[in-house]
């Protein structure tokens, strides 16, 4: 007998559809394997009641003869920072706890409306800001892997979407969103040894997903498989007239269109990338790449990408600048916390609240948003990071002359332990490949290549032209086919 | 450029968040390194070149001047931290 929790978004939908076993079969065993598994601190809230409703309305369809949907009595994972109508919603704050949104974001709701089912909210580095999952108001989420040689140190599963990550890795959940401002999705996709692609900006409605950095955040699927993500991200994509932003486009038949032969394909390795200090395992896994691509049928390029050391200090410009206007919101009045002493004024109840509802890392990006935005500094600040940004752009405009893709690390180490990176700034240095393309707005997808000496996974990245998710799939799924990845963490949770 | 305690203080007082003295002596080396850090960018000669206003081509659009969502008083109200006669309520503003 197949335990079902083993099993990826392809194959639980197409054994439902075929009967092989009910959707109430794999609502019920994934929601056993949530209930046991806490340790990994993975989940904010448990919510087996929406996984079994959409069980049952799989299992009644499939009974009464009717056309099941995309993805009937699949059940997912949906990262804190998406509005679930009834379901508490809180980004991993304080500020927002116990708020109980009255509304879908748009993205959770074309899952449900294709079928899935939610197995809770996933936990997360707190409003998406971190890149290890230690800044969550509701405790660091535990990485289900550890380093061989009886070194139990806790690792960080990556972040910000580091529940969805962990507990994909872990086989509670098939697969989950993630959302990706800087490399939130790819990060922890490439530490826990999982797929997960941020699509173009525009493709995932951004409503009614809580905003760090509006014009960088993007939502994307996190799961085991290329195949299992392009069948999600074509559940989640499409125009909605509530974005702004949202591209009004069709949404391609990804999976339908998925192969890994390269043929006639250019990629590009841009060499920027080859930073100073970078293991040589990662280095060697580069190369390996390299090698997969090539027998996959592509012909390999070097390029160039001049301005890539500057991407990191634009973006914790922009993204910080973002957020301090963005997070204006949490006032005390509309939602959330309040925190009002007697006699205390409007002001000091903003500034107590604010103090007492956001974590360290939320304030310090407040703080250098807030100044960098602040008068006298605008135009040095500001203005030359979005400047660098257009330049940081027409560096990849300038290598599609050269190629269609490009391929490059995911991440400059494996999984660090959590508590190691104390110092902010060696933190955010973490994210060095994952952000250019995220300020070009470009897709870029993360698949597992291998595993360092200490066992841990090391990702790859491949990054498209706007628009060509199927290229950065195709590439993904040539490297899958060849890189043969099935180690998974033992368990211990 | 450096942040003193001062320019901490006024710059979280701009943020709306309150922080104590020592809050302040903590966080002006912190913001002080990554500004610093973020300095760097000033090398590049960004002259002739526009800032990024969005990152994929795509026009605004216009729509029907017409409500599409309304009558949701109470829905708005539900999560507020305090409501009163359907209204968000705050603490005394006018003497």
């Amino acid at each position: 007998m197949t335990d079902v929790t083993d099993l990826g978004i392809a194959q639980l939908r197409d054994g439902i559809r075929l009967g092989t076993f009910s959707a109430r079969e794999v609502a019920d065993a994934f929601v056993v394997k949530v209930s046991k598994a806490k340790a990994l601190n993975a989940f904010i809230v448990e919510t087996p009641d929406h996984a079994l409703a959409a069980a049952k309305e799989a299992d009644a369809a499939r009974a009464a003869g009717e056309t099941l949907k995309p993805l009937a009595g699949v059940p997912i994972g949906m990262k804190d920072l998406f509005a679930t109508k009834g379901f508490q919603t809180t980004a991993a704050s304080h500020i927002l706890e116990g708020f109980k949104p009255v509304y879908e974001s748009t993205v959770s709701q074309r899952l449900w409306d294709a079928g899935a089912g939610m197995l809770g909210k996933l936990n997360m580095d707190q409003f998406a800001m971190g890149s290890s999952n230690e800044t969550s108001y509701f405790g660091n989420v535990i990485s289900p892997w550890r380093r061989g040689g009886g070194d139990n140190a806790p690792l960080a599963p990556g972040g910000s979407s580091g529940g969805s990550s962990a507990a994909i890795a872990a086989r509670i959940v098939p697969g989950a969103t993630g959302t990706d401002t800087g490399g939130s999705i790819r990060q922890p996709a490439a530490f826990t040894g999982i797929s997960g692609i941020k699509p173009t900006y525009g493709r995932c409605s951004r409503w009614g997903v809580v905003a760090f950095a509006s014009s960088l955040d993007q939502a994307g699927p996190m799961a085991r498989s290329v195949q299992d993500c392009a069948i999600l991200l074509e559940n989640m994509a499409g125009f909605d007239p509530k974005d702004s932003t949202s591209l009004e486009l069709a949404v391609p038949k990804w999976e339908a269109s998925l192969s890994g032969s390269l043929r006639g394909k250019k990629i590009g390795i841009p060499k920027e990338y080859r930073v100073d200090g970078m293991p040589a395992e990662i280095e060697a896994l580069w190369q390996q790449g390299v090698d997969w691509l090539k027998d996959a049928g592509a012909e390999v390029v070097e390029v160039s990408l001049p301005h890539t050391k500057y991407a990191l200090p634009a973006y914790y410009i922009i993204a910080p600048a973002e957020a301090s206007s963005n997070l204006a919101r949490y006032d005390g009045v509309r939602y959330g916390l309040r925190e009002l002493a007697e006699g205390q004024n409007l002001q000091d109840m903003y500034a107590a609240t604010r103090a007492a509802g956001f974590g360290e890392e939320v304030k310090r990006r407040i703080l250098i948003g807030t100044y960098v935005l602040s008068a006298g500094f605008y135009d040095a600040y500001y203005t030359q990071a979005q400047k660098v940004r257009t330049l940081i752009a027409r560096d990849f405009e300038n290598a599609w002359t050269y190629c269609d893709l490009l391929l490059t690390p995911t991440a400059p180490s494996a999984a660090f332990a959590l508590g190691d990176k104390g110092d902010p700034l060696a933190m955010y240095l973490n994210d060095v490949f994952t952000v250019p393309s995220s300020l070009a707005g470009l897709p870029a997808m993360s698949v597992p290549g291998g595993l360092d000496k200490g066992g841990l996974p090391l990702g790859l990245q491949i990054i498209g032209k706007p628009l060509d998710e199927q290229g950065v799939l195709d590439a993904g799924l040539a490297i899958e086919e060849r890189a043969g990845f099935t180690a998974r963490p033992q368990s211990w949770w | 450029m450096s942040v003193d305690t001062a320019t901490v203080k006024k710059v979280a007082s701009l943020a709306r968040i309150a922080i104590s003295d020592s809050d302040a002596e903590r966080l002006a080396p912190e913001l002080n390194n990554i500004l610093g850090w973020i300095e760097q960018l000033s090398e590049v000669d960004t002259s002739s070149v526009e800032p990024t206003t969005a990152v994929i081509p795509n026009t605004l659009r216009l729509r029907e001047d017409v409500v599409t969502e309304g009558k949701q008083r109470d829905a708005i109200l539900q999560n507020a931290p305090q409501g009163e006669h359907g209204f968000f309520t705050v603490p005394k503003v006018v003497e």
